[in-house]
Protein backbone atom coordinates (compact mmCIF):
# COMPACT_ATOMS: atom_id res chain seq x y z
CA UNK A 1 0.00 0.00 0.00
CA UNK A 2 1.44 3.20 -0.58
CA UNK A 3 -0.04 6.97 -0.20
CA UNK A 4 -0.18 9.23 -2.63
CA UNK A 5 0.01 13.18 -1.88
CA UNK A 6 -3.52 13.60 -2.66
CA UNK A 7 -4.20 11.10 0.22
CA UNK A 8 -1.76 12.87 2.72
CA UNK A 9 -4.01 15.75 1.90
CA UNK A 10 -7.32 14.28 2.18
CA UNK A 11 -5.89 12.76 5.55
CA UNK A 12 -4.76 16.39 6.67
CA UNK A 13 -7.90 17.81 6.14
CA UNK A 14 -9.93 14.86 8.10
CA UNK A 15 -7.54 15.93 11.21
CA UNK A 16 -7.78 19.56 10.52
CA UNK A 17 -4.30 19.97 9.93
CA UNK A 18 -3.16 22.56 7.30
CA UNK A 19 -0.44 21.12 4.80
CA UNK A 20 0.99 22.77 1.70
CA UNK A 21 1.88 20.62 -1.25
CA UNK A 22 5.53 21.31 -0.48
CA UNK A 23 4.79 19.32 2.95
CA UNK A 24 2.38 16.79 1.67
CA UNK A 25 5.40 15.63 -0.91
CA UNK A 26 7.90 15.37 2.38
CA UNK A 27 5.54 13.39 4.49
CA UNK A 28 4.14 11.19 2.10
CA UNK A 29 7.54 9.61 2.09
CA UNK A 30 8.08 9.94 5.68
CA UNK A 31 4.29 7.82 6.21
CA UNK A 32 4.98 5.22 3.00
CA UNK A 33 7.61 4.33 5.33
CA UNK A 34 6.00 3.91 8.46
CA UNK A 35 2.80 1.92 6.52
CA UNK A 36 6.13 -0.62 4.95
CA UNK A 37 6.41 -1.54 9.19
CA UNK A 38 2.71 -1.75 9.50
CA UNK A 39 2.64 -4.06 6.80
CA UNK A 40 3.91 -6.55 9.26
CA UNK A 41 0.96 -7.11 10.65
CA UNK A 42 -0.87 -8.45 7.90
CA UNK A 43 0.50 -11.45 7.41
CA UNK A 44 -0.85 -12.22 10.98
CA UNK A 45 -3.57 -15.53 10.61
CA UNK A 46 -6.05 -13.63 14.20
CA UNK A 47 -8.82 -15.40 12.84
CA UNK A 48 -11.03 -16.17 16.30
CA UNK A 49 -8.98 -13.91 17.59
CA UNK A 50 -10.85 -11.21 19.81
CA UNK A 51 -9.39 -7.58 19.55
CA UNK A 52 -7.86 -6.52 22.94
CA UNK A 53 -9.23 -2.40 23.47
CA UNK A 54 -7.64 -2.18 26.96
CA UNK A 55 -5.29 -3.74 29.45
CA UNK A 56 -7.66 -4.27 32.31
CA UNK A 57 -11.74 -5.38 31.84
CA UNK A 58 -12.84 -2.75 33.13
CA UNK A 59 -16.34 -1.31 33.55
CA UNK A 60 -17.98 1.59 33.47
CA UNK A 61 -18.39 2.68 37.06
CA UNK A 62 -21.72 4.92 38.07
CA UNK A 63 -22.15 6.87 41.12
CA UNK A 64 -24.65 8.56 42.69
CA UNK A 65 -26.27 11.23 41.04
CA UNK A 66 -25.19 14.43 42.68
CA UNK A 67 -23.48 17.79 42.04
CA UNK A 68 -19.96 17.30 43.02
CA UNK A 69 -18.38 20.20 40.95
CA UNK A 70 -17.91 23.31 41.53
CA UNK A 71 -18.08 26.25 39.37
CA UNK A 72 -14.71 27.32 38.06
CA UNK A 73 -15.64 28.72 34.65
CA UNK A 74 -13.60 32.45 35.57
CA UNK A 75 -10.71 29.98 36.01
CA UNK A 76 -11.00 27.94 33.35
CA UNK A 77 -11.95 30.80 30.90
CA UNK A 78 -9.28 32.91 32.14
CA UNK A 79 -7.17 30.71 29.53
CA UNK A 80 -8.74 30.81 26.66
CA UNK A 81 -7.57 32.58 23.61
CA UNK A 82 -10.70 35.05 23.34
CA UNK A 83 -13.74 35.08 25.87
CA UNK A 84 -16.77 37.67 26.27
CA UNK A 85 -19.10 37.48 28.71
CA UNK A 86 -18.63 34.39 29.91
CA UNK A 87 -18.51 32.67 25.73
CA UNK A 88 -15.65 31.62 24.15
CA UNK A 89 -15.19 33.54 20.83
CA UNK A 90 -14.51 31.72 18.03
CA UNK A 91 -15.26 33.24 14.05
CA UNK A 92 -18.91 33.29 12.77
CA UNK A 93 -20.03 30.28 11.97
CA UNK A 94 -23.31 31.31 10.38
CA UNK A 95 -24.28 33.75 8.11
CA UNK B 1 23.82 16.01 48.59
CA UNK B 2 23.64 13.82 45.76
CA UNK B 3 24.72 10.18 46.78
CA UNK B 4 21.66 10.08 49.21
CA UNK B 5 18.60 7.51 49.13
CA UNK B 6 14.97 9.09 49.25
CA UNK B 7 14.81 7.18 52.70
CA UNK B 8 18.65 8.67 54.08
CA UNK B 9 16.82 12.09 52.97
CA UNK B 10 13.50 11.93 54.56
CA UNK B 11 15.76 10.09 58.01
CA UNK B 12 17.67 13.82 57.93
CA UNK B 13 14.66 15.94 57.36
CA UNK B 14 12.39 14.37 59.98
CA UNK B 15 15.65 14.25 62.64
CA UNK B 16 15.69 17.91 61.46
CA UNK B 17 19.19 17.59 60.71
CA UNK B 18 17.94 19.53 57.30
CA UNK B 19 15.49 21.43 56.51
CA UNK B 20 13.47 21.25 53.43
CA UNK B 21 13.93 24.30 52.49
CA UNK B 22 17.72 24.06 52.64
CA UNK B 23 17.01 20.62 50.92
CA UNK B 24 15.20 22.34 48.33
CA UNK B 25 17.47 25.30 47.73
CA UNK B 26 20.60 23.07 47.39
CA UNK B 27 18.67 21.21 44.46
CA UNK B 28 17.87 24.95 43.16
CA UNK B 29 21.13 26.07 43.13
CA UNK B 30 22.29 22.35 41.22
CA UNK B 31 19.64 23.25 38.86
CA UNK B 32 20.74 27.01 38.00
CA UNK B 33 24.56 25.26 37.78
CA UNK B 34 23.44 22.42 35.62
CA UNK B 35 20.30 23.16 33.89
CA UNK B 36 21.89 25.37 31.12
CA UNK B 37 23.94 22.42 29.52
CA UNK B 38 21.38 19.60 30.33
CA UNK B 39 18.10 21.64 29.74
CA UNK B 40 16.25 19.30 31.83
CA UNK B 41 13.75 21.32 32.87
CA UNK B 42 11.09 23.83 30.89
CA UNK B 43 10.16 25.34 34.28
CA UNK B 44 11.69 26.31 37.62
CA UNK B 45 10.05 28.64 40.22
CA UNK B 46 11.92 28.52 43.02
CA UNK B 47 9.60 30.96 44.85
CA UNK B 48 6.55 28.27 44.77
CA UNK B 49 9.41 25.44 45.44
CA UNK B 50 10.49 26.73 48.43
CA UNK B 51 7.20 27.73 49.45
CA UNK B 52 6.24 24.13 49.18
CA UNK B 53 9.43 23.09 50.98
CA UNK B 54 8.42 25.87 54.06
CA UNK B 55 4.93 23.94 54.28
CA UNK B 56 6.61 20.66 54.79
CA UNK B 57 8.82 21.86 57.63
CA UNK B 58 5.93 22.76 58.79
CA UNK B 59 4.67 19.79 58.60
CA UNK B 60 7.83 18.02 60.33
CA UNK B 61 7.64 20.79 63.24
CA UNK B 62 4.01 19.49 64.16
CA UNK B 63 4.86 15.74 63.59
CA UNK B 64 2.93 15.23 61.10
CA UNK B 65 4.94 14.02 58.38
CA UNK B 66 5.04 10.73 56.30
CA UNK B 67 7.65 8.76 54.99
CA UNK B 68 9.06 11.37 52.53
CA UNK B 69 7.78 14.39 53.46
CA UNK B 70 10.50 17.43 52.36
CA UNK B 71 12.03 15.27 50.21
CA UNK B 72 11.55 17.52 46.74
CA UNK B 73 10.99 15.75 43.60
CA UNK B 74 10.55 16.96 39.79
CA UNK B 75 7.83 16.73 37.73
CA UNK B 76 7.53 15.87 34.05
CA UNK B 77 5.88 18.51 32.12
CA UNK B 78 2.91 16.27 31.17
CA UNK B 79 1.22 16.52 34.64
CA UNK B 80 -1.29 19.42 35.02
CA UNK B 81 -0.03 21.40 37.94
CA UNK B 82 -2.45 23.98 39.32
CA UNK B 83 -0.68 27.45 38.57
CA UNK B 84 2.35 26.03 36.77
CA UNK B 85 2.92 26.77 32.88
CA UNK B 86 1.92 23.09 31.64
CA UNK B 87 3.05 22.38 28.00
CA UNK B 88 3.86 18.89 27.40
CA UNK B 89 6.87 19.69 25.22
CA UNK B 90 4.74 21.16 22.69
CA UNK B 91 4.38 25.05 21.12
CA UNK B 92 0.53 24.29 21.38
CA UNK B 93 0.54 24.44 25.09
CA UNK B 94 3.65 27.29 25.56
CA UNK B 95 0.96 30.30 27.34
CA UNK B 96 -1.13 26.96 29.22
CA UNK B 97 -0.85 27.51 33.15
CA UNK B 98 -2.71 24.75 34.15
CA UNK B 99 -5.96 25.36 36.86
CA UNK B 100 -6.20 22.17 38.30
CA UNK B 101 -3.38 19.39 39.83
CA UNK B 102 -3.22 15.91 37.79
CA UNK B 103 -3.98 12.93 40.64
CA UNK B 104 -0.21 12.30 40.99
CA UNK B 105 0.89 15.56 41.71
CA UNK B 106 -2.18 15.84 44.35
CA UNK B 107 -0.51 12.77 45.64
CA UNK B 108 2.77 14.20 45.89
CA UNK B 109 1.56 17.33 47.30
CA UNK B 110 -0.18 15.61 49.87
CA UNK B 111 2.53 13.66 50.95
CA UNK B 112 4.05 17.13 51.50
CA UNK B 113 7.24 16.36 48.92
CA UNK B 114 7.85 19.87 47.29
CA UNK B 115 8.18 20.44 43.30
CA UNK B 116 11.42 21.60 41.98
CA UNK B 117 9.62 21.93 38.89
CA UNK B 118 8.38 21.34 35.48
CA UNK B 119 10.93 18.57 33.12
CA UNK B 120 10.85 18.18 29.42
CA UNK B 121 10.07 15.66 26.90
CA UNK B 122 9.32 14.77 23.63
CA UNK B 123 6.29 16.41 22.85
CA UNK B 124 3.22 15.36 23.41
CA UNK B 125 5.24 12.22 25.02
CA UNK B 126 5.99 11.29 21.25
CA UNK B 127 9.56 10.52 20.95
CA UNK B 128 12.12 8.36 22.28
CA UNK B 129 14.94 11.18 22.29
CA UNK B 130 13.74 13.83 23.40
CA UNK B 131 14.52 16.21 20.46
CA UNK B 132 10.92 16.86 19.66
CA UNK B 133 10.31 18.90 22.46
CA UNK B 134 9.30 22.71 21.76
CA UNK B 135 11.66 23.40 24.10
CA UNK B 136 14.97 22.25 22.73
CA UNK B 137 16.54 18.91 23.01
CA UNK B 138 18.05 17.50 26.36
CA UNK B 139 21.49 16.52 26.38
CA UNK B 140 22.42 13.22 27.99
CA UNK B 141 24.46 13.78 31.30
CA UNK B 142 26.83 11.49 30.27
CA UNK B 143 27.43 12.47 27.37
CA UNK B 144 25.84 16.07 26.23
CA UNK B 145 26.46 15.17 22.76
CA UNK B 146 23.97 12.07 22.88
CA UNK B 147 20.39 11.88 23.93
CA UNK B 148 18.92 10.82 27.06
CA UNK B 149 16.15 9.02 25.98
CA UNK B 150 12.64 9.82 25.58
CA UNK B 151 10.07 10.61 26.27
CA UNK B 152 10.50 11.47 30.06
CA UNK B 153 14.18 12.51 28.93
CA UNK B 154 14.32 16.06 31.11
CA UNK B 155 13.11 13.18 33.92
CA UNK B 156 15.70 10.95 33.84
CA UNK B 157 18.95 13.52 32.68
CA UNK B 158 17.99 15.35 36.11
CA UNK B 159 17.76 12.40 38.10
CA UNK B 160 21.28 11.29 36.83
CA UNK B 161 22.65 14.47 37.15
CA UNK B 162 21.09 14.59 40.64
CA UNK B 163 19.33 17.75 39.70
CA UNK B 164 16.24 16.12 41.72
CA UNK B 165 16.72 13.18 44.07
CA UNK B 166 13.39 11.75 41.79
CA UNK B 167 11.22 12.42 39.16
CA UNK B 168 7.88 11.15 37.63
CA UNK B 169 7.55 10.14 34.28
CA UNK B 170 5.00 8.28 31.86
CA UNK B 171 5.33 5.59 30.08
CA UNK B 172 3.27 4.76 26.81
CA UNK B 173 5.89 2.07 24.30
CA UNK B 174 8.38 3.03 26.88
CA UNK B 175 8.94 6.50 28.01
CA UNK B 176 9.82 5.23 31.44
CA UNK B 177 12.11 2.50 30.93
CA UNK B 178 14.25 3.73 28.08
CA UNK B 179 15.55 7.29 29.16
CA UNK B 180 16.06 5.60 32.68
CA UNK B 181 18.64 3.09 30.51
CA UNK B 182 20.41 5.75 28.97
CA UNK B 183 20.92 7.46 31.70
CA UNK B 184 21.98 4.97 33.85
CA UNK B 185 19.46 5.65 36.66
CA UNK B 186 16.19 3.38 37.58
CA UNK B 187 12.32 3.62 36.56
CA UNK B 188 9.19 1.81 36.58
CA UNK B 189 6.21 2.07 34.60
CA UNK B 190 3.52 0.19 36.83
CA UNK B 191 0.85 -2.07 35.74
CA UNK B 192 -1.92 -0.41 33.56
CA UNK B 193 -4.21 1.34 36.05
CA UNK B 194 -2.55 1.48 39.01
CA UNK B 195 -1.53 5.42 39.06
CA UNK B 196 -4.38 7.79 37.96
CA UNK B 197 -4.19 9.49 34.75
CA UNK B 198 -6.33 12.44 35.85
CA UNK B 199 -4.67 15.65 35.02
CA UNK B 200 -1.71 13.38 32.91
CA UNK B 201 -2.25 14.67 29.36
CA UNK B 202 -3.18 11.84 27.37
CA UNK B 203 -1.06 10.31 24.40
CA UNK B 204 -2.82 6.94 24.16
CA UNK B 205 -5.20 6.33 26.86
CA UNK B 206 -4.67 2.44 26.69
CA UNK B 207 -1.33 2.53 27.05
CA UNK B 208 -0.01 5.83 28.96
CA UNK B 209 0.90 4.51 32.65
CA UNK B 210 2.92 7.46 35.04
CA UNK B 211 5.92 5.85 36.98
CA UNK B 212 8.56 6.65 39.54
CA UNK B 213 12.03 7.57 37.93
CA UNK B 214 15.10 7.31 41.14
CA UNK B 215 18.86 5.96 41.34
CA UNK B 216 17.54 2.97 42.48
CA UNK B 217 14.41 0.31 43.13
CA UNK B 218 14.02 1.09 47.01
CA UNK B 219 13.22 4.96 45.90
CA UNK B 220 11.13 4.20 43.10
CA UNK B 221 9.20 1.53 45.72
CA UNK B 222 8.67 4.29 48.39
CA UNK B 223 7.57 6.49 45.67
CA UNK B 224 5.35 4.15 43.99
CA UNK B 225 3.85 4.11 47.44
CA UNK B 226 3.26 7.83 46.96
CA UNK B 227 1.55 7.72 43.25
CA UNK B 228 -0.77 4.36 43.41
CA UNK B 229 -4.07 4.68 44.42
CA UNK B 230 -7.80 4.20 42.92
CA UNK B 231 -9.21 7.72 41.54
CA UNK B 232 -12.72 8.49 40.61
CA UNK B 233 -11.54 10.74 38.21
CA UNK B 234 -10.03 8.42 36.04
CA UNK B 235 -12.35 5.02 34.54
CA UNK B 236 -9.34 3.16 34.04
CA UNK B 237 -8.62 3.55 37.42
CA UNK B 238 -8.51 0.07 39.59
CA UNK B 239 -10.00 -0.15 42.85
CA UNK B 240 -7.19 -2.08 44.98
CA UNK B 241 -6.64 -2.72 48.49
CA UNK B 242 -3.13 -0.41 49.39
CA UNK B 243 0.08 -2.09 49.16
CA UNK B 244 3.22 -1.34 50.39
CA UNK B 245 6.07 -2.14 47.64
CA UNK B 246 8.68 -1.92 49.45
CA UNK B 247 7.76 -4.89 52.19
CA UNK B 248 9.12 -7.74 50.02
CA UNK B 249 12.88 -5.63 48.90
CA UNK B 250 14.61 -7.22 51.47
CA UNK B 251 13.46 -11.09 50.31
CA UNK B 252 16.38 -13.59 48.82
CA UNK B 253 15.60 -14.41 45.71
CA UNK B 254 16.34 -18.26 46.06
CA UNK B 255 14.26 -20.09 43.34
CA UNK B 256 13.12 -17.21 41.70
CA UNK B 257 12.59 -18.17 38.38
CA UNK B 258 13.97 -15.81 35.38
CA UNK B 259 12.61 -16.16 31.95
CA UNK B 260 14.62 -14.92 29.26
CA UNK B 261 12.84 -14.19 26.32
CA UNK B 262 14.92 -15.47 22.90
CA UNK B 263 13.81 -12.84 20.68
CA UNK B 264 15.02 -10.43 23.07
CA UNK B 265 18.18 -11.95 22.62
CA UNK B 266 18.10 -12.05 18.81
CA UNK B 267 19.72 -10.08 15.68
CA UNK B 268 19.60 -6.46 16.60
CA UNK B 269 21.18 -6.08 20.06
CA UNK B 270 24.58 -4.48 20.63
CA UNK B 271 26.63 -6.90 21.76
CA UNK B 272 28.44 -4.84 24.36
CA UNK B 273 24.44 -4.36 25.76
CA UNK B 274 23.70 -8.53 25.54
CA UNK B 275 26.88 -9.16 27.37
CA UNK B 276 26.23 -6.80 30.27
CA UNK B 277 22.33 -7.90 30.42
CA UNK B 278 24.13 -12.20 30.19
CA UNK B 279 26.55 -10.79 33.36
CA UNK B 280 23.48 -9.45 35.29
CA UNK B 281 22.29 -12.87 34.81
CA UNK B 282 25.57 -14.57 36.24
CA UNK B 283 24.87 -12.33 38.86
CA UNK B 284 21.45 -13.26 39.90
CA UNK B 285 21.94 -17.12 39.23
CA UNK B 286 24.17 -16.12 42.32
CA UNK B 287 21.50 -14.85 44.36
CA UNK B 288 20.11 -18.11 43.71
CA UNK B 289 17.90 -17.42 40.64
CA UNK B 290 17.06 -19.55 37.77
CA UNK B 291 17.39 -18.91 34.09
CA UNK B 292 14.57 -20.21 32.05
CA UNK B 293 14.49 -19.97 28.28
CA UNK B 294 10.79 -18.88 27.29
CA UNK B 295 9.19 -17.48 24.03
CA UNK B 296 7.49 -14.00 23.10
CA UNK B 297 6.89 -15.30 19.88
CA UNK B 298 4.59 -12.60 18.73
CA UNK B 299 6.46 -9.75 20.07
CA UNK B 300 8.05 -8.35 17.08
CA UNK B 301 5.17 -7.34 15.90
CA UNK B 302 4.47 -5.15 18.89
CA UNK B 303 6.03 -2.52 17.24
CA UNK B 304 3.93 -2.53 14.08
CA UNK B 305 1.28 -2.34 16.73
CA UNK B 306 1.56 0.45 18.48
CA UNK B 307 2.21 2.39 15.74
CA UNK B 308 -1.50 1.85 14.70
CA UNK B 309 -2.81 1.74 18.20
CA UNK B 310 -0.84 4.10 19.70
CA UNK B 311 -1.21 6.95 17.04
CA UNK B 312 -5.15 6.02 16.65
CA UNK B 313 -6.01 6.74 20.29
CA UNK B 314 -3.28 9.72 19.64
CA UNK B 315 -5.29 11.23 16.72
CA UNK B 316 -8.46 11.28 18.41
CA UNK B 317 -6.93 12.47 21.84
CA UNK B 318 -5.48 15.56 20.47
CA UNK B 319 -8.70 16.51 18.90
CA UNK B 320 -9.04 18.69 21.39
CA UNK B 321 -6.48 21.14 20.61
CA UNK B 322 -8.40 23.65 18.18
CA UNK B 323 -7.65 26.97 19.56
CA UNK B 324 -10.84 27.27 21.44
CA UNK B 325 -10.60 26.57 25.46
CA UNK B 326 -7.15 26.97 26.45
CA UNK B 327 -3.40 27.04 24.64
CA UNK B 328 -2.43 28.36 21.60
CA UNK B 329 -4.24 30.21 18.57
CA UNK B 330 -3.11 31.06 14.95
CA UNK B 331 -3.06 34.73 14.70
CA UNK B 332 -4.71 34.78 11.74
CA UNK B 333 -7.52 33.30 9.96
CA UNK B 334 -10.23 33.21 7.61
CA UNK B 335 -13.16 31.15 8.83
CA UNK B 336 -13.86 29.09 12.01
CA UNK B 337 -12.42 25.87 10.06
CA UNK B 338 -9.34 28.04 8.91
CA UNK B 339 -8.77 28.45 12.28
CA UNK B 340 -8.84 25.01 13.61
CA UNK B 341 -6.53 23.81 10.67
CA UNK B 342 -3.88 26.85 11.18
CA UNK B 343 -3.95 26.25 14.79
CA UNK B 344 -2.70 22.69 14.20
CA UNK B 345 -0.69 23.05 11.71
CA UNK B 346 1.43 25.88 13.48
CA UNK B 347 1.04 24.24 17.27
CA UNK B 348 1.81 21.19 16.39
CA UNK B 349 5.36 19.78 15.80
CA UNK B 350 6.53 17.06 12.78
CA UNK B 351 6.64 14.04 15.15
CA UNK B 352 3.17 14.85 16.67
CA UNK B 353 1.32 16.25 13.29
CA UNK B 354 2.78 12.26 11.65
CA UNK B 355 1.35 10.25 14.20
CA UNK B 356 -2.06 12.13 14.11
CA UNK B 357 -1.78 11.50 10.40
CA UNK B 358 -1.17 8.14 10.82
CA UNK B 359 -3.89 7.63 13.24
CA UNK B 360 -6.29 9.81 11.33
CA UNK B 361 -5.75 7.37 8.59
CA UNK B 362 -5.83 3.81 10.02
CA UNK B 363 -9.35 4.98 11.25
CA UNK B 364 -10.84 6.41 7.92
CA UNK B 365 -13.96 4.76 6.62
CA UNK B 366 -12.67 1.22 4.57
CA UNK B 367 -9.34 0.96 6.50
CA UNK B 368 -10.65 0.16 10.46
CA UNK B 369 -10.59 -3.40 9.95
CA UNK B 370 -7.26 -3.67 8.23
CA UNK B 371 -5.13 -2.03 10.57
CA UNK B 372 -7.21 -1.04 13.89
CA UNK B 373 -8.48 -4.23 14.82
CA UNK B 374 -6.36 -6.65 13.03
CA UNK B 375 -3.16 -4.74 15.09
CA UNK B 376 -6.24 -5.07 18.68
CA UNK B 377 -6.52 -8.66 17.76
CA UNK B 378 -2.24 -9.32 17.60
CA UNK B 379 -2.21 -7.11 20.89
CA UNK B 380 -4.09 -9.89 22.31
CA UNK B 381 -1.65 -12.29 20.67
CA UNK B 382 0.91 -10.31 22.50
CA UNK B 383 -0.66 -10.62 25.98
CA UNK B 384 -1.09 -13.86 25.37
CA UNK B 385 1.98 -14.99 25.14
CA UNK B 386 3.12 -12.89 28.19
CA UNK B 387 0.51 -15.18 30.21
CA UNK B 388 1.98 -18.55 28.84
CA UNK B 389 5.21 -17.43 29.77
CA UNK B 390 4.40 -16.15 33.34
CA UNK B 391 3.39 -19.91 34.10
CA UNK B 392 7.23 -21.10 33.24
CA UNK B 393 8.63 -18.26 35.13
CA UNK B 394 8.10 -15.02 37.98
CA UNK B 395 9.80 -12.39 36.04
CA UNK B 396 11.36 -12.05 32.61
CA UNK B 397 13.99 -10.44 32.41
CA UNK B 398 16.07 -8.70 29.30
CA UNK B 399 17.58 -5.42 27.73
CA UNK B 400 15.89 -2.62 27.63
CA UNK B 401 16.89 -0.98 24.47
CA UNK B 402 18.65 -2.53 21.82
CA UNK B 403 21.82 0.04 21.99
CA UNK B 404 23.06 3.15 24.22
CA UNK B 405 22.48 6.48 24.00
CA UNK B 406 22.93 7.48 20.40
CA UNK B 407 24.32 11.05 19.00
CA UNK B 408 21.93 13.83 18.82
CA UNK B 409 20.27 14.26 15.39
CA UNK B 410 21.36 10.44 14.62
CA UNK B 411 17.92 9.08 14.04
CA UNK B 412 15.90 12.61 14.10
CA UNK B 413 15.42 12.90 10.11
CA UNK B 414 14.67 8.81 10.16
CA UNK B 415 11.16 8.02 12.41
CA UNK B 416 11.69 4.43 11.56
CA UNK B 417 14.53 4.09 12.99
CA UNK B 418 13.62 5.81 16.04
CA UNK B 419 10.77 3.87 16.58
CA UNK B 420 13.16 -0.14 16.17
CA UNK B 421 14.53 1.62 20.06
CA UNK B 422 11.17 1.11 21.36
CA UNK B 423 10.97 -2.64 20.63
CA UNK B 424 11.70 -4.37 23.68
CA UNK B 425 9.35 -1.79 25.93
CA UNK B 426 6.37 -1.67 23.97
CA UNK B 427 5.31 -5.10 24.43
CA UNK B 428 4.51 -5.04 27.96
CA UNK B 429 2.22 -1.73 27.11
CA UNK B 430 0.62 -3.50 24.92
CA UNK B 431 -0.31 -6.07 27.35
CA UNK B 432 -0.54 -3.55 30.60
CA UNK B 433 1.86 -5.38 32.40
CA UNK B 434 4.47 -3.52 34.56
CA UNK B 435 7.81 -2.96 33.66
CA UNK B 436 11.11 -1.75 34.81
CA UNK B 437 14.47 -0.77 33.57
CA UNK B 438 17.79 -0.46 36.47
CA UNK B 439 21.61 0.18 35.33
CA UNK B 440 23.34 -3.16 34.71
CA UNK B 441 26.82 -1.85 33.33
CA UNK B 442 28.49 0.86 31.03
CA UNK B 443 29.77 0.18 27.32
CA UNK B 444 33.21 1.47 26.26
CA UNK B 445 31.93 4.49 25.67
CA UNK B 446 31.37 4.97 29.06
CA UNK B 447 27.86 5.28 28.15
CA UNK B 448 25.27 3.27 31.04
CA UNK B 449 23.39 -0.12 30.05
CA UNK B 450 19.83 -0.98 31.18
CA UNK B 451 18.21 -3.98 31.82
CA UNK B 452 14.82 -4.69 31.91
CA UNK B 453 12.19 -6.92 34.62
CA UNK B 454 8.81 -7.27 33.29
CA UNK B 455 6.48 -8.72 35.61
CA UNK B 456 2.96 -10.19 35.96
CA UNK B 457 0.38 -7.97 36.55
CA UNK B 458 0.06 -6.41 40.06
CA UNK B 459 3.47 -8.07 40.70
CA UNK B 460 5.95 -4.55 41.14
CA UNK B 461 6.68 -5.96 44.63
CA UNK B 462 8.25 -9.13 42.87
CA UNK B 463 10.01 -7.29 40.63
CA UNK B 464 11.51 -4.52 43.00
CA UNK B 465 12.36 -7.09 45.22
CA UNK B 466 14.76 -8.61 42.17
CA UNK B 467 16.03 -4.98 41.50
CA UNK B 468 16.61 -4.17 45.05
CA UNK B 469 18.55 -7.27 45.50
CA UNK B 470 21.06 -7.13 42.46
CA UNK B 471 21.52 -3.47 43.31
CA UNK B 472 22.74 -5.02 47.23
CA UNK B 473 25.71 -6.65 44.93
CA UNK B 474 26.38 -4.07 42.59
CA UNK B 475 26.76 -0.13 41.78
CA UNK B 476 26.03 0.56 38.96
CA UNK B 477 23.19 2.89 39.93
CA UNK B 478 25.40 4.90 42.06
CA UNK B 479 27.54 5.95 39.46
CA UNK B 480 27.57 9.03 38.79
CA UNK B 481 28.08 11.41 35.11
CA UNK B 482 31.53 13.25 34.79
CA UNK B 483 29.55 16.50 35.54
CA UNK B 484 31.73 19.55 36.55
CA UNK B 485 30.75 19.52 40.20
CA UNK B 486 31.16 23.22 41.08
CA UNK B 487 30.12 24.82 37.45
CA UNK B 488 28.21 22.09 35.34
CA UNK B 489 30.19 23.23 32.76
CA UNK B 490 32.76 20.89 31.96
CA UNK B 491 31.89 20.05 28.79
Amino acid sequence: MSLSPDDVKRIARLARIEISDVEAQATQAQLNSIFDLIAAMQAVDTSGVGPMAHAQEVHQRLRDDAVTETDRHAAFQAIAPAVENGLYLVPKVIE
Amino acid sequence: MSEFSLSALAAQLAAKQVSSRELAQTYLDRIAALNPSINAFITVDAEKTLAEAAAADALIAAGKNGPLTGVPIAHKDIFCTDGWLTTCGSKMLSNFVAPYDAHVIQRFKAAGMPSLGKTNMDEFAMGSSNETSFYGAVKNPWDTARVPGGSSGGAAACVAARMAPAATGTDTGGSIRQPAAFTGITGLKPTYGLVSRFGMIAFASSLDQAGPMAPSAEDCALLLNVMTGFDPNDSTSLERDKEDYARDLDKPLSGLRVGLPKEFFAEGLNSEVAAAVEAAVTELKKLGATPVEISLANSQLAIPVYYVLAPAEASSNLSRFDGVRYGYRAPDYASLDDMYCKTRAQGFGAEVKRRILIGAYVLSHGYYDAYYLQAQKIRRLIADDFSAAFEACDVILGPTAPGTAFRLGEKSDDPVEMYLNDLYTIPANLAGLPGMSLPCGFDSQGLPIGLQLVGNYFSEAKMLNVAHQYQRVTDWHKRLPPLGEASGERR
